[in-house]
């Protein structure tokens, strides 16, 4: 029994490529070579050079003692708020790029959030010298100046997605329908471990650097490679798969998913995709999502927009159904809390995402000696405009 | 023999319309299949309203989303249509993403299709390996038939997979894009029409996407058993209400 993807991309019953024939040929191609480019040595060089010299790894693992100390229990912060770009997605797209150049594609298209994922595509297609096209929700683009200001200064092209209700999900629709367009020069950079198989896999490859480090790191500190727990919040789940990935299969670790209940699971604004999700189609995975009886895609809610997707990953969704991981849901309310807490208690501001996770230790009690490793995913520059108007700053 | 099948040995050039259903209003689904039979058109495209339809571009996404919002379901899309074999003749195809029928229930769906006379699906998002692995058999018990689509980017290999699974027809793509984009047939599109006309493939051809006009019909058919408009013929509901539907086959043929 494995954690892992199958050969066709099916974690237990999720996964899959459910997508249109007009984008076969394209996912056809990653799907017959990435693991084949992944394991070439001059890629992998590549690879590991770039997260070393260019985004600063590895990470620092992180004993957060007054954290620990409040909580009464082991807690360490795997720092990928430290990573240039300031969250851990720079790591699949270095990965991704370097992909796309020996797909021989000379043209990068991404949707983007809160715009995370959008600086990091900018930021490494601006390093490879490719043209990056960025879609992002017209709402989103409102709300995320900073973010959008920075994808144009690295010199990529922000489009507005207006369709629909103008948000993530739609960036991502608007992103796929350019490459069904573009059959041939384009690759997508898919920014979680979402869409159509290869990407969950190849996404969750590309992270699991995160747990890699963590193997080595905690057997210089702790004398175990493997921890009690890993916490990480979810939206489509890419931090947390890198901080599961060599841990999945190791019954020992408790996994423990993190998602934002909005304003509480039952209110109607919420974005817990366990809780309130079916099974079904989204973006050309079959996963949990939320959507109407009838089966159309609803709109989540949750004040961190990087949150805000109405499905989880495929590997998430297994993980939930097979009971493999708990997954606990936590409101605004008490993430902002729990990211203000970081800051005084550590030293660290913390991105909302990541917030969402560091609240799990008001109400889920863990044993003194336990060792519980949280990712750390983001910094919270990038939302001290919601931290000012949330605390009156 | 289904509806599509003997259309399909019609000696003719198939004029096949898709509208989304519940659009302009929720209650005209019925009376803009009735026109468009009346007016000479030989099959009809049903589209079932999704709210990410992602192989559509902005004029069928425009119109799903308003049929939505005014208030169409699948269950009401069944009741709409549940006597529509009384005044109508021609093949209907319903056409629409899968998760809508995944939470219908695929044999629940199948099963009322063939209760109602719905003659085939378009499920642009349910790839040819899963249904032939998982859901042929089904639609097959309710006499469906699964018109799959080809691009000019997909493989003699797979095109040639395709036609065996299939058993109707075979929607080909006009070029490489999501519908409605407005192109006039360039050389390569042709070739491509040709090479497959030159496959001699057992299931005929339907040409869809980026058919608007007169000429575009024309030239979609040289090589092929018909052509598909969609946008097209939502852009002119939009503007000129469903009063012109006479009016728009007319500039077609």
């Amino acid at each position: 029994m494995t954690y892992q993807a199958d050969e066709k991309g099916y974690y237990g019953e999720f996964g899959g490529a459910y997508i249109p024939e007009m984008l076969y040929p394209n996912v056809e191609e990653l799907r017959q070579q990435y693991i084949q480019i992944m394991q070439e040595e001059s890629f992998q060089k590549e690879f590991k050079d770039l997260l070393k010299d260019y985004v600063g790894r590895p990470t620092p693992l992180y004993f957060a003692s007054r954290l620990s100390e409040k909580y009464n229990t082991k807690i360490y912060l795997k720092r990928e708020d430290l990573c240039h770009t300031g969250a851990h997605k720079v790591n699949n797209t270095i990965g991704q790029i370097l992909m796309a150049k020996r797909l021989g594609k000379n043209r990068i298209i991404a949707e983007t959030g809160a715009g995370q994922h959008g600086v990091a595509t900018a930021t490494v297609c601006a390093l490879m010298g490719i043209e990056c096209i960025v879609y992002m929700g017209e709402i989103d683009i409102d709300r995320q100046a900073p973010n959008v200001a920075r994808m144009k200064l690295l010199g990529a092209t922000v489009i507005p997605a207006k369709s629909g209700s103008r948000t993530l999900k739609d960036a991502t629709n608007e992103a796929i329908r350019d490459w069904i367009n573009h059959p041939v020069d384009t690759h997508y950079i898919i920014g979680s471990v979402v869409g159509p198989h290869p990407y969950p896999d190849m996404v969750a490859r590309f992270q699991s650097v995160i747990s890699e480090e963590i193997k080595s790191q905690l057997l210089e500190k702790e004398g175990r490679e493997a921890p009690d727990y890993v916490v990480a919040c979810v939206g489509g789940g890419s931090n947390a798969a890198g901080i599961y990935y060599h841990y999945l299969d190791n019954p020992e670790v408790g996994i423990i998913a993190v998602e934002a209940a909005g304003k509480g699971v039952l209110s109607g604004e919420s974005a817990a995709t366990s809780a309130l999700g079916k099974e079904g189609i989204i973006h050309g995975s079959k996963t949990l999502l939320m959507q109407t009886q009838d089966g159309q895609i609803t709109e989540p809610y949750s004040i961190s927009a990087g949150l805000d997707y109405p499905g989880i990953g495929p590997m998430h969704a297994n993980l939930y159904r097979t009971g493999r991981a708990e997954f606990i849901s936590i409101t605004d309310e008490d993430a902002m809390k729990a990211g203000q807490e970081l800051a005084r208690l550590e030293g660290i501001i913390p991105a909302i995402e990541t917030s969402h996770a560091l609240a799990i230790f008001e109400d889920r009690k863990f044993k003194k000696d336990d060792i519980v490793v949280l990712n750390l995913s983001g910094r919270g520059d990038k939302d001290l405009s919601t931290y000012i108007d949330y605390f009156n700053l | 023999m289904n509806r599509i099948q003997e259309k399909l040995q019609e000696d003719k050039k198939l004029l096949s319309i898709y509208f989304t259903a519940g659009y302009p209003k929720f209650n005209d689904t019925v009376s803009i299949i009735q026109d468009l039979e009346k007016n000479g058109v030989d099959m009809i495209e049903i589209g079932l309203p999704f709210s990410d339809p992602l192989a559509d571009g902005p004029t069928i996404q425009e119109s799903s989303t308003l049929a939505l919002r005014n208030g169409m379901t699948t269950e009401k899309l069944f009741q709409q249509l549940k006597d529509i074999r009384k005044t109508v003749n021609i093949p209907l195809i319903i056409m629409g993403y899968f998760n809508p029928m995944l939470q219908y229930g695929v044999e629940e769906f199948c099963k009322k299709c063939e209760e109602i006379g719905i003659d085939g699906l378009i499920i642009p998002d349910l790839p040819v390996d899963v249904y032939s692995e998982k859901y042929q058999a089904v639609f097959e018990k309710y006499n469906l038939i699964n018109v799959f689509l080809i691009t000019p980017q997909t493989s003699a290999e797979r095109i040639g997979f395709i036609d065996s699974v299939s058993n109707g027809f075979i929607y080909m793509v006009s070029s490489a894009s999501v519908t409605g984009t407005t192109s006039s047939f360039g050389n390569d599109t042709k070739d491509y029409f040709k090479r497959i006309s030159g496959m001699n493939l057992k299931n005929p051809q339907i040409v869809g996407f980026g058919i608007s006009d007169k000429q575009s019909f024309k030239e979609a058919t040289e090589y092929s058993n018909g052509a598909i408009i969609g946008s097209a013929f939502i852009k002119q509901l939009t503007k000129n209400g469903v009063e012109s539907i006479s009016e728009f086959v007319k500039t077609i043929r």
